[in-house]
């Protein structure tokens, strides 16, 4: 084979052939060579819909890279893997000054603003053919991601283990770190 | 299946990414060469324009091994080379 590369994965497709050894070229290998899988450890806090993608696509992107991931959700962030309320995400008007068309904090706070802006950011995801929350969630389980809800937001609002989506662990603060412990990134989103 | 003028190498697989935003073209592409053999080829057009920045990290972390990167037309088309599993 003749690897023919692009200008920035040069070093990387040659080094396979063993005929280069770059400093690129090393890391490569050694990315290539390496024994255990790289590991992402997120901590998703935030209940919005906009709140609700940055980790969903961190750990489906991983995922695909053949990493191990897992992600914790609390306080708010529990709401992106409840089994009702992840249908339901929002995006707050009030207090947010990057919303397209800005609207003034008295204004965005009036009764069916928070609607309409949850409405606008669904509409673009849904013309950039970007997945919803739900099948963010399926892709993660699909790839094996671990889904962990924290035991202590669960207590504090009343939520139980059926009141989550399928395939979500319950654990503290101590598992999470136990798993973080030894995680190649680590996020709090 | 096409081949590749650069190289000589004829894609065992295609997959269009085209319209499609990250994390999907990475999504698919992975799922692809889950589908593959080592050793096998993956085709794959995109239109994001992150994907020229995502791919080599794809196959770099995978541990496959991207044979060419080049962009026509706003279409990016990638060719990999499945590494071992």
């Amino acid at each position: 084979m003749t690897a023919v590369a692009g200008p920035r994965e040069g070093a990387g497709a040659r080094a396979r052939d063993g005929t280069e050894r770059s400093g690129a070229a090393a890391r490569e290998q050694g990315d290539a060579g390496r024994t255990r899988r790289r590991r992402l450890a997120l901590v998703a806090s935030k209940g919005t819909l906009d709140g609700a993608y940055p980790p969903l696509i961190l750990a489906a992107t991983a995922a695909s890279l053949g990493w191990e991931v897992g992600i914790f959700f609390t306080f708010y962030g529990l709401d992106i893997i409840h089994r009702k309320k992840h249908r339901r995400l929002k995006v707050a008007p009030v207090g947010n000054p990057a919303m397209p068309v800005p609207v003034p904090t008295l204004i965005g706070a009036l009764p069916g603003m928070t609607a309409a802006a949850t409405a606008m950011m669904r509409g673009w995801m849904k013309r950039a053919k970007v997945p919803t929350v739900a099948e963010f969630l399926d892709i993660a389980r699909e790839s094996g991601a671990k889904l962990i809800a924290c035991s202590t937001t669960m207590g504090v609002m009343g939520v139980e283990a059926k009141d989550l989506v399928p395939g979500v662990d319950v654990a503290g603060a101590a598992a999470f770190l136990d798993f973080a412990a030894d995680a190649d990134v680590s996020l709090f989103v | 299946m096409s081949e590749h003028i650069a190289t000589g190498v004829t894609a065992d697989a295609e997959l269009d990414c085209k319209g499609l935003l990250c994390p999907l073209p990475v999504y698919r592409t992975g799922q692809a060469l889950g589908r593959l053999e080592t050793g096998q080829v993956l085709r794959v057009e995109c239109t994001d324009p992150g994907s020229l920045a995502d791919f080599p990290a794809l196959a770099r972390q995978r541990g496959d091994t991207l044979l060419s990167a080049a962009e026509e037309d706003g279409v990016q088309v990638f060719y990999l080379r499945k590494g071992a599993a």
